[in-house]
């Protein structure tokens, strides 16, 4: 670790974020901290690389050199904007951390490195920037990822939401391992590692004109560690999916579709919780399209589909785990769901983002 | 919840519906005007445990697809102007206008925002006295006392930035015309449950008496949908044209006094143009003249709104049960939820909306399930 | 049209001059205008329809309907008529919906 950089134990991962000097000097981001002079090293210096430190980052080259180990490569980005930027469970952080660790695992890989690409808007309050890069490096440290490059870049005030974030992702696939939405057979399994829609009703409940009282949290976390067990079960798991926006429905319509087989789910088999199905009754909404940041849907060939229920059931990130329906060769493309009465519905893709209705 | 939960249960529904086909004898075509019990009808697989005599018609009980064309343009250019918040449910945000809907104008720089309650919306003009405060009263009379109490209470508290664009619309009339029309097929109705929460149904026998159709007050639980066309059933069977209340936990005959007092202080009957149907007289409300000043259509001059509805969609004659959304033309080619042509393609409980999404064609439907 | 649900009245209070509540609905709790309710005290139960308390629940009147249903099961298996089972909605694979 270079010299100038501040010990760790100083570092804003020391728990609660205390704004370090001479940051303190700036409450708010201001355009300066995005241009190429002091404020800006002030920023990498004594926010950034502190809470992300490692030797990759510490080189501050202007492209990081990665050393690969054998094995596929995985590759994913994504960016992230959220309102508000801290919610209940999480925040825009920790979500773009597990976003793109979870596009990673998704495909079967283990994740190893991430960037971080910042646009924040001027006036941001130095404490809440400080808040999301230290939720980045926890998840990050619970994920086993590294963020090894990064960049940041300041708007105006009035053109962004405080901050956005953009993370790529790297990680390496074993060899037998072919984990794709184009697999599901007729006959797998599918499986959904826990209760959904907890993400989507915790911002809906912070969501100004819409708040109500709640104990639900974001679900926001890595999956990782979870797809690395599922994977000790059988390394011939057929497709993974983390239902993020759009939630399960859209997931599962998606590998429908890329599959070209059918999907039946019981509606009576999905993890909901209770709290979560009731403000989805207030709303107007349909938990099965309510988005989920830390829960994946797997799809097994059925002579493993228990033995991965108990592994998933075994991790904390899977202990609601539940078999929720299965790959059919009638219906195409489509999802449909067995009714609590015993009748039939056909589960399409919305449009666009859920909405709240009267009627 | 508690009172939701015990009116789901699977065992239960298949009992209700085995009874309803014990007692059926004959085909018979029950209108459930409510679009919230087409949601759930169409969102349990209802229609599909019964038998395949009894036929359910979706009526035009979905404030999204009868709130007419000149309405959404005039709340469109509404929420367009400088210095507006436009608030609304979230339902009207995708219903076509003649060129556009809210979501187009709020990308546009149009202040829109959806709220929860219009009460909502009256604070949001509490906290924004230098911006003019539009809300779109919409709905059907379960709605109103909501949208009454919120210009009630600007008006006592003097938010002279505060005013509503009122469109409500009224079911007895709206049944009345539905009977009183040329080819008329619907022989019975499952009545609103929570419109005849606020109004009780002591508007329903003249109507039943007149045009000799029961009609049953109705809850939104698939056993109360279920126990509402049991009871319809067995009115038609026998010749029974009377009301009956089949959801006797919420609603009473007199309905709600104090909501209704007020809805008479705020609002007045008026003629309703209702989008694909057509004016049906004194089918909705409007605001009273004491409370002119809060009418958004007085307040904001949008000049003269020219209206441009599809010619290839026939909403009105779904609305009214004269043709079912696979009938018409342009379902599923021209019209799809992606381009709707007419609003019951928008909303998530528009009958063609939900034909399309979930598939139900009926008579295929019926060669393999019925 | 109207979506409604059912909420117990946890606490009732005054806001803005009007006659408020705070409404649980199984683990989410929201404030409701009660003017419509004057009557309504804490532990009732009511439907709520865009923030409006407009109808309380009658408990005797929902359990009796509860228990009509559960006797009309029981009718039916006395007199010997069809079980349940016989008129399930198929289980099988076959497509029985159909894609627009």
């Amino acid at each position: 670790m270079p010299s100038n950089v501040r010990p760790l134990a100083d570092a804003p991962l020391s728990g609660t974020w205390s704004c370090p000097l001479p940051l303190r000097d700036y409450p708010t981001i201001v355009i300066g901290h995005g241009g190429g002079g002091q404020l800006g090293n002030e920023l990498v210096e004594h926010l950034f690389k502190p809470a992300f430190s490692n030797d990759a980052l510490d080189r501050m080259a202007d492209s990081t050199v990665l050393a690969l180990p054998p094995g596929r490569i995985a590759y994913s980005t994504d960016s992230f904007v959220v309102r508000p930027l801290e919610f209940p469970g999480g925040s825009i952080g920790a979500l773009a951390v597990n976003g793109t660790v979870n596009d990673l695992a998704m495909s079967g890989a283990r994740p190893l490195y991430l960037s971080a690409g910042f646009i924040l808007e001027e006036g941001l309050p130095m404490a809440v920037l400080g808040r999301i890069v230290t939720d980045m490096a926890a998840a990050a440290r619970e994920a086993g990822v590294r963020i090894v490059t990064g960049d940041t870049k300041v708007v105006e005030r009035g053109h962004g939401d405080g901050c956005y974030i953009n993370t790529s992702g790297l990680g390496v696939i074993a060899d037998g391992i072919d984990i794709a939405p184009q697999r599901a057979e007729v006959g797998d399994v599918v499986l959904v590692s826990g209760t959904i829609g907890d993400h989507g009703m915790a911002i809906m409940s912070v969501r100004e004109g819409l708040e109500f009282d709640t104990t639900i949290v974001s679900d926001c976390a890595s999956l990782a560690s979870l797809v690395a067990d599922m994977l000790a079960v059988t390394p011939d798991i057929h497709v993974l999916r983390d239902p993020t926006r759009g939630g399960l429905a859209s997931s599962l319509n998606e590998i429908a579709a890329a599959s070209g087989v059918g999907i039946v789910i019981r509606e009576s088999a999905l993890p909901v919780l209770p709290q979560v199905a009731s403000a989805c009754e207030i709303l107007g909404m349909d938990p099965v399209f309510v988005a989920n940041e830390g829960k994946l849907l797997a799809i097994v060939p059925p002579q493993h589909a228990m033995d991965m229920l108990a592994a998933m059931r075994a991790h904390p990130r899977g202990a609601n785990a539940a078999i929720i329906g299965e790959v059919t060769a009638s219906h195409p493309g489509m999802l449909v769901a067995r009714t609590a009465i015993g009748a039939q519905r056909v589960i399409a893709m919305q449009l666009g983002e859920q909405l709240p209705r009267i009627c | 919840m508690k009172y939701l939960a015990e009116f789901r249960d699977g065992d239960i529904a298949q009992k209700l519906a085995a009874d309803i086909r014990a007692i059926t004898t004959r085909p018979w075509a029950i209108m459930e005007v409510c679009g919230g019990q087409t949601h759930s009808i169409l969102r349990n697989g209802i229609d599909q445990l019964l038998p395949p005599e009894v036929e359910l018609i979706h009526g035009p009980g979905c404030p999204v697809c009868v709130t007419p064309l000149d309405m959404i343009d005039k709340a469109l250019a509404i929420a367009a102007l400088p210095g507006v918040i436009f608030t609304s449910f979230g339902d009207m945000l995708r219903v076509p206008g003649s060129e556009k809907d809210l979501f187009r104008v709020k990308s546009e720089g149009g202040d829109v925002r959806i709220v929860y309650s219009p009460l909502d919306a009256v604070q949001i003009a509490r906290e924004n006295p230098a911006k003019q405060v539009v809300f779109f009263g919409i709905g059907f009379e379960t709605t109103a006392p909501a949208n009454a109490m919120a210009v009630h209470l600007a008006k006592r508290e003097g938010l002279g930035n505060f005013s509503m664009l009122v469109s409500h619309v009224l079911v007895p009339p709206a049944i009345d015309a539905i009977m009183s029309a040329p080819g008329n097929r619907v022989q019975a109705f499952l009545a609103a449950g929570h419109v005849c929460s606020v109004m009780g149904f002591w508007q329903y026998p003249p109507l039943a008496t007149r045009h000799a159709v029961p009609i049953v007050i109705t809850g939104f639980e698939p056993l109360d949908v279920l126990e509402g066309i049991r009871r319809t059933v067995q009115c038609l069977e026998t010749a029974d044209y009377r009301v009956d209340n089949a959801y006797a936990r919420v609603v009473t005959f007199d309905g709600n006094a104090p909501a209704q007092a007020l809805l008479a202080e705020v609002f007045t009957v008026t003629d309703r143009a209702w989008r694909g149907i057509g004016v049906i007289p004194a089918s909705g409300w409007r605001l009273s003249d004491a409370y002119a000043d809060y009418d958004a259509e007085h307040r904001f001059d949008v000049g003269a709104i020219r209206t441009v509805e599809s010619a290839l969609c026939r909403a009105g004659e779904v609305l009214q049960g004269s043709i079912k959304p696979s009938q018409c033309e342009a379902f599923g080619t021209q019209c799809t939820p992606r381009t709707p042509l007419g609003a019951t393609m928008v909303s998530s409980e528009g009958a063609c909306a939900a034909y399309f999404n979930y598939g139900r064609f009926h008579t295929l439907e019926r060669a393999t399930v019925g | 049209m109207c979506l409604a649900v059912p909420g117990q009245i946890v606490d009732i209070f005054e806001a803005h001059g009007t006659r408020m509540a705070k409404l649980d609905f199984g683990g989410i709790q929201k404030q409701v205008c009660l003017a419509y309710l004057p009557d309504a005290v804490v532990g009732d139960y009511a439907i709520v329809h865009v923030g409006f308390a407009i109808s309380r629940i009658d408990e005797a009147s929902a359990q009796e309907t509860l228990r009509q249903f559960r006797e009309l099961g029981i009718l039916e298996e006395e007199l010997g008529e069809a079980t349940p089972e016989q008129y399930a909605a198929p289980h099988g694979e076959s497509c029985d919906v159909v894609a627009p």
